[in-house]
């Protein structure tokens, strides 16, 4: 299952930018990004380029998409509200739902995603636009990886058993949280892992 | 009633999950001096594919999908550029697989930070501030 979103991954790895031109009205920008970023605790943005404005950003194809990051950190805090809710009910159809989203992020891409859509639409042009973009992979590479568990935990809520449900549920909600409240990509970081454990075994 | 399983799994992992968010936190990028362990650790211009810097190597393990690796290499880019003597070599981890069990990288980026003779001198997992790495090439130079 890993392998299978890997290489999916990998494939839709072609060059499409960001289309949201209009920036949102600037006037706003500094009150608003002040109260979500102490609400999202957006990462440290001390180390980049603070003048990298996506009209300025030559579309090179074969180049890897570049998106605001703001997006795929306001999909992991609905993704927790969403997966906490699955998890206290112990609803295997909102789970499938989730998975569902997952799905749609890993292949079209998160921000044709319903949350990249949502983030895009409600809560982007009040922010204004993005101080730097981010590669897409990584994210996108996580929303493969939280579908395989989302995938085996709806199994395990609606065919059995359902500590599996429970378990897959729970280390989704870990996951997504994480990147939501600190920007952690756990999901990221199972690529190294599984590289490596899958070289040990070609190697014996 | 309904069954609190779900409940009592989501308060933990949600405590859990901060508990081990702001441990992070503080350990994230930070630059440790060598384990005992990696004493013998040496790399030369062989196993890197490129010179040793003549003061310090600034390693740098990435990957594709690796959300921090991007701003660590323009960070290390820019030092190994402002400092004579100090060279930058990222090595892509699925590579060099070789690297990564000999040095247990498990987290991109991991930085090693390297003396003139190629041995390891500090080392972080996840990306490390200017400051430290400031600090950590002045000891390399000199080390």
């Amino acid at each position: 299952m890993f392998d299978r979103a890997t290489a999916q991954c990998c494939n839709q790895d072609r060059a499409c930018r960001d289309s949201t031109g209009d920036p949102g009205p600037h006037r706003l920008r500094s009150r608003v990004v002040g109260g979500v970023s102490a609400l999202l605790t957006l990462p440290p943005s001390v180390d980049h380029p603070s003048s990298g404005s996506e009209s300025h950003l030559p579309n090179v194809p074969g180049t890897p998409a570049l998106i605001d990051p703001r997006g795929p950190r306001f999909a992991a805090a609905l993704t927790t509200l969403v997966l906490a809710a699955a998890l206290i009910t112990g609803s295997g159809a909102l789970l499938a739902a989730q998975t569902l989203v997952f799905a749609l992020g890993a292949t079209l891409g998160l921000r044709f995603s319903p949350y990249g859509l949502l983030y895009r639409t409600l809560v982007r042009p009040r922010l204004g636009p993005p101080g730097e973009l981010e590669d897409e992979r990584p994210p996108r590479f996580a929303q493969a990886v939280g579908f395989a568990f989302g995938a085996v935990g709806t199994i395990g809520y609606l065919v059995g058993p359902s500590w599996l449900g429970v378990a897959a549920c729970a280390l989704a909600l870990a996951a997504a949280f994480l990147n939501a409240a600190f920007g952690y990509c756990l999901g990221c970081e199972v690529y190294l892992l599984l590289v490596r454990s899958r070289g040990r075994l070609d190697h014996g | 009633m309904a069954d609190p399983t779900g409940l009592i799994v989501c308060a933990a992992v949600l405590v859990a999950a901060t508990v081990f968010g702001l441990i992070r936190a503080a350990r994230d990028g930070k630059l440790r001096p060598r384990r005992p362990r990696d004493d013998a650790s040496r790399l030369s211009a062989t196993d890197l594919g490129e010179p040793l810097g003549t003061r310090a190597t600034l390693v740098q393990f990435s990957t594709s999908f690796c959300a921090t690796c991007p701003a660590t290499r323009r960070l290390l880019r820019e030092l190994a550029a402002a400092t004579p003597g100090v060279t930058h070599v990222d090595i892509d981890a699925t590579v060099r697989l070789d690297l990564v069990r000999q040095f247990d990288v498990l987290r991109t980026p991991t930085v090693l930070v390297l003396n003139p003779t190629g041995h390891l001198i500090r080392r972080a997992s996840g990306p490390p501030t200017r400051t430290e790495l400031l600090a950590a090439l002045e000891e390399a130079a000199t080390a």
